[in-house]
Formats: structure tokens, C-alpha cells, sequence
């Protein structure tokens, strides 16, 4: 079919100047919006006011469809628990077995870690969540990767602090409105985590890599250690998050490091929990010029 | 808005023609509104390790650019690349830039090829997505790698197998859009 034929409208000088305001209209559309581009890569936090507000208005069909998919994900599981019972209730109870010695021998190291702790003096520090909260959505069509929480400023949450599912780190607040914020999740390009393998004290940095993959590279270059299921937790150098989060997990070795599977996939996590930024002090020195002095 | 007349005075396919009218904001609403749901809607799904979700606000429009020609006019892609840019997480401009961009290159390829079948509207899309999802990959301000263009590949995949799926869709809604109403 052939489109209705509006580039010639006939002798109408003001349908044809119509035409050409259009035209104009596009491609003065086209620019400013280079222009706004430009500008907000330029200052990525340019635009954040009027995109937090747009961000609150829709949170609440965002908190349904959480909740929708959730139980959509519980029916799902639970029918493919049916499937497979026989062999992996066998499995299963095998597991067990061993968890309980292993937590036996768990316990004996907490009792352990606990004496040595009062020999040294050390506080015990459990970190309080500020607020738990829903995943209520994701920037799923764009190559970069950030998450939605459904909590925000009115409940004290702010940008930098750490957001944890309950498997492990999920990502760090960047921006905050009311009733929402948005996180960076680790697995986008510009997410850079210090980490540290759980059973020594290996540091390594985890990178997003953008394609769900994390990057891990070593800090101390030499005969790569790695080898594949090693566990990655947070080192908490930086100051952001605390240490001993599960982060990632080994599952391909490369020259100078491996590629990790994140172990807190958010699509998997329903409830995350936003936690203080540990080392507010060691955080704000950071970003103190080296000519300034700290403190008061 | 013309309607032909296909012999029958009373019926067409909008609903009989006695005392009955279109109504304006059914007219006017449903396409921006439908393109502004495009726009919300991949934010409300959980797809967290690669971009899977297709950009829905784009395809709508595309959709409805290529499905009705001639009610979206072609300076569109600034307001509503401007209510995508608050949703979507790339960086604000992004989508009034390359939305805009849309448009125009949809009227120069109409310009060239103006006798067109579904299999040169589909076409186009794909064309036109693939320019969207690359520039919006190269524009997000991330950091670009080889796995990242290799992560768009699904979606865009994904993008031109939904692309006919959208287009009926966008059919169907044109066909609501011109439902007639009883005039008092």
C-alpha cells in the first residue's frame, strides 16, 4: 500500500509551509536533544530531579508487578519441586548430612572467634538495615544496568549506600527521590567493586562487565590463583560496603584474573535490604583533594 | 478524519454511522498513550543480567509510524523521547536524539520506496532498531566492550521477532482509536 501522499499536499502554500515547519520542528528536536545528551554525559546527575520525580510516579505499578512476580516465581518453583522430588530428596539428604557437620565445625569456630575477639577487645558489629525494601524495577531495555527500589528519601536512604539481597551484595544507591531511588547494580559497565576471596585474603576488583558477567583482576599480578568456584566477599576497602557480602562466584579462569557469575542475581531477589555506608569517614576522605585538610 | 466508504452508508468497520461519532480523545490519546506505556513498561520487568527487554516505547512508535501513517506528525520523537529519557535509565537526550533521528530516516526511507508491502515495514524497523539499540549502547556512557555489543545481540533479536506481534497490536488499537460513540 502506498502511503497517503502528504508531502504533496496540492497549491496549498499553508498546508506546504505545514510541511516544511514539521520538517524544521524534527530536526530542531534532533538537536536539542544532541545538546541535552551532550550535557548530561557530560554531568550524569544533571537531569536527576525531573527523572526521580518520573520514577515516583511510577512505583506503585511497580511494587504490584514485584509482588505479582514473586508469586509468579514461587507457583513456578514449586512445581518443578514436584518434578524432580524423587532424586533430589536422596540428593538432598545427602546434603544435609554434611551441612551439619559443617555447621558443627561452623559453631566451633564462632565460639572460637568469639573468645578471640574478647581477648582483642573488638566490638561485635551487626550493621542495621536503614530500610528493606522491594525491587520494583529495572532499566531492562538499556544497556546499562540499574535497579529500582521502592524506598527513598522519606525513608532515609541516600546515594552511595550498599544494597544487599539476602544471598549477597546486589548494588549501591546513585540517586534518590521520595519514595524511590536508583541503584547501580554490579553488573553494569561502570561498577567497580574491591573484593577478596573468602577463604584468604586474595583482593581483586570485581567489574561489571555489562553483559552479566563480572570481571575480577587481581591486584597483585603474577601465577594466576583463581580456579573455578571460588567465592568472592566484600574486602570493605573503599568504605561503601561492609566486609564479608557475598559477591561472586569464579566460573571461568583468563590470564589475569577470571569472569564471575554475580551470586545476588536481582532478578531472583525479591526483598533487598539498604544498609548505612560502613566507613562514612574513610568515603568522605576519599573524596577530600589531598591540599585540604581533614576533618573539622 | 476521511473514511472511505466502502458502499455501505450505514456500517463501516468503526461501528454504524447513524448518530454515532469518533470520539477525539480515543483519537488523539491511544496512540500517545500507548507509545507512553511502551515507555513504562520494560522498567517493570526484572531482567537483570543482560538488556533483554526490547525498547517497547520505540517499537510502539515505530509501529504506529509505519502501521497509520500521517497522525503521528514528524517532530513526535521530542516529547516523546523526552517522557522516555525520564524512565529509561540512559542518560536524559538520549531518546529525544535518537527518537527524533527515527522519525526523520522512517520519512526518507518513505520518501525513497513509497510503494511498500509489511515485509518492507518490517524491514525498516529492524533497520531503524538496529541504529537505536547500537547508538544507545554507544551513547549510554558506559564503558563499551566486546560482551556488551554481544549482549545486544538477544535483544535486538528479540526486537525484530516482536516487531509484527507489536504492529497487529498497533492495528487493533487503530481500530478503537477510530470506534464510534452515540452522539446526543
Amino acid at each position: 500500500m502506498a502511503p497517503p501522499s502528504k508531502r504533496r499536499p496540492g497549491f496549498s502554500r499553508r498546508a506546504q509551509y505545514g510541511i516544511f515547519t514539521g520538517y524544521v520542528a524534527a530536526g530542531i528536536g534532533a538537536v536539542l536533544g544532541a545538546v541535552l545528551l551532550g550535557v548530561s554525559l557530560w554531568r550524569p546527575a544533571s537531569f536527576s530531579a525531573p527523572r526521580t520525580i518520573a520514577r515516583d510516579v511510577v512505583s506503585p505499578a511497580g511494587e504490584v508487578s514485584a509482588e505479582l512476580r514473586s508469586d509468579g516465581q514461587g507457583l513456578i518453583e514449586s512445581i518443578r519441586g514436584y518434578y524432580r522430588a524423587g532424586s533430589q530428596n536422596t540428593k538432598l539428604r545427602r546434603e544435609i548430612e554434611l551441612a551439619r557437620i559443617h555447621q558443627a565445625e561452623a559453631k566451633a569456630i564462632q565460639q572460637e572467634n568469639k573468645r578471640l575477639k574478647a581477648l582483642l577487645d573488638l566490638k561485635e558489629s551487626s550493621v542495621a538495615p536503614i530500610v528493606v525494601s522491594r525491587i520494583v524495577g529495572s532499566s531492562a531495555s538499556s544497556s546499562r544496568r540499574f535497579a529500582y527500589l521502592g524506598a527513598g528519601t522519606d525513608d532515609g536512604v541516600s546515594p552511595g549506600m550498599a544494597v544487599r539481597g539476602p544471598r549477597g551484595v546486589v548494588g549501591r544507591v546513585l540517586e534518590t527521590g521520595g519514595d524511590s531511588s536508583r541503584v547501580l547494580l554490579l553488573t553494569d559497565s561502570q561498577s567497580v567493586l574491591p573484593v577478596r576471596r573468602a577463604h584468604d585474603e586474595l583482593v581483586a576488583l570485581a567489574e561489571g562487565r555489562g553483559d552479566g558477567l563480572l570481571r575480577i583482576r587481581l591486584i597483585n599480578l603474577g601465577i594466576n590463583p583463581l580456579s573455578i568456584g571460588d567465592i568472592f566477599v566484600t574486602s570493605g576497602a573503599g568504605g561503601y560496603y561492609r566486609p564479608g557480602i557475598a559477591v561472586a562466584i569464579v566460573t571461568e579462569k583468563t590470564n589475569d584474573g577470571a569472569f564471575a557469575r554475580i551470586i545476588s542475581d536481582p532478578a531472583a531477589t525479591d526483598f533487598v535490604a539498604v544498609e548505612p555506608i560502613w566507613q562514612p569517614e574513610a568515603v568522605s576522605a576519599a573524596g577530600t583533594p589531598i591540599e585540604e585538610r581533614l576533618g573539622e | 478524519m476521511r473514511i472511505q466508504n466502502r458502499g455501505a452508508s450505514r456500517r463501516d468497520q468503526y461501528g454504524s454511522r447513524i448518530n454515532r461519532q469518533h470520539s477525539m480523545i480515543l483519537a488523539i490519546g491511544i496512540p500517545y498513550s500507548s507509545i507512553l506505556l511502551g515507555s513504562i513498561l520494560p522498567n517493570l520487568f526484572i531482567a537483570s543480567a543482560v538488556p533483554i527487554i526490547p525498547p517497547l516505547g520505540l517499537m510502539m512508535l515505530v509501529a504506529w509510524r509505519l502501521v497509520r501513517p500521517g497522525i503521528l506528525p514528524i517532530w513526535v520523537g521530542f516529547p516523546l523521547g523526552l517522557l522516555d529519557d525520564l524512565l529509561s535509565g540512559h542518560p536524559f537526550g538520549n531518546a529525544i536524539l535518537l527518537w527524533s533521528l527515527a522519525m526523520i530516516a522512517i520519512e526518507a526511507i518513505e520518501l525513497r520506496f513509497p510503494w511498500r508491502g509489511f515485509l518492507q515495514d518490517w524491514l525498516t524497523a529492524a533497520l531503524v532498531l538496529a541504529g537505536y539499540l547500537f547508538a544507545a549502547m554507544l551513547l549510554s556512557g558506559g564503558k563499551i566492550s566486546g560482551p556488551v555489543v554481544l549482549g545486544l545481540i538477544p535483544q535486538y533479536l528479540l526486537c525484530v521477532l516482536l516487531f509484527p506481534i507489536i504492529s497487529r497490536m498497533v492495528a487493533r488499537l487503530d481500530r478503537l482509536r477510530l470506534m464510534r460513540f452515540k452522539a446526543i
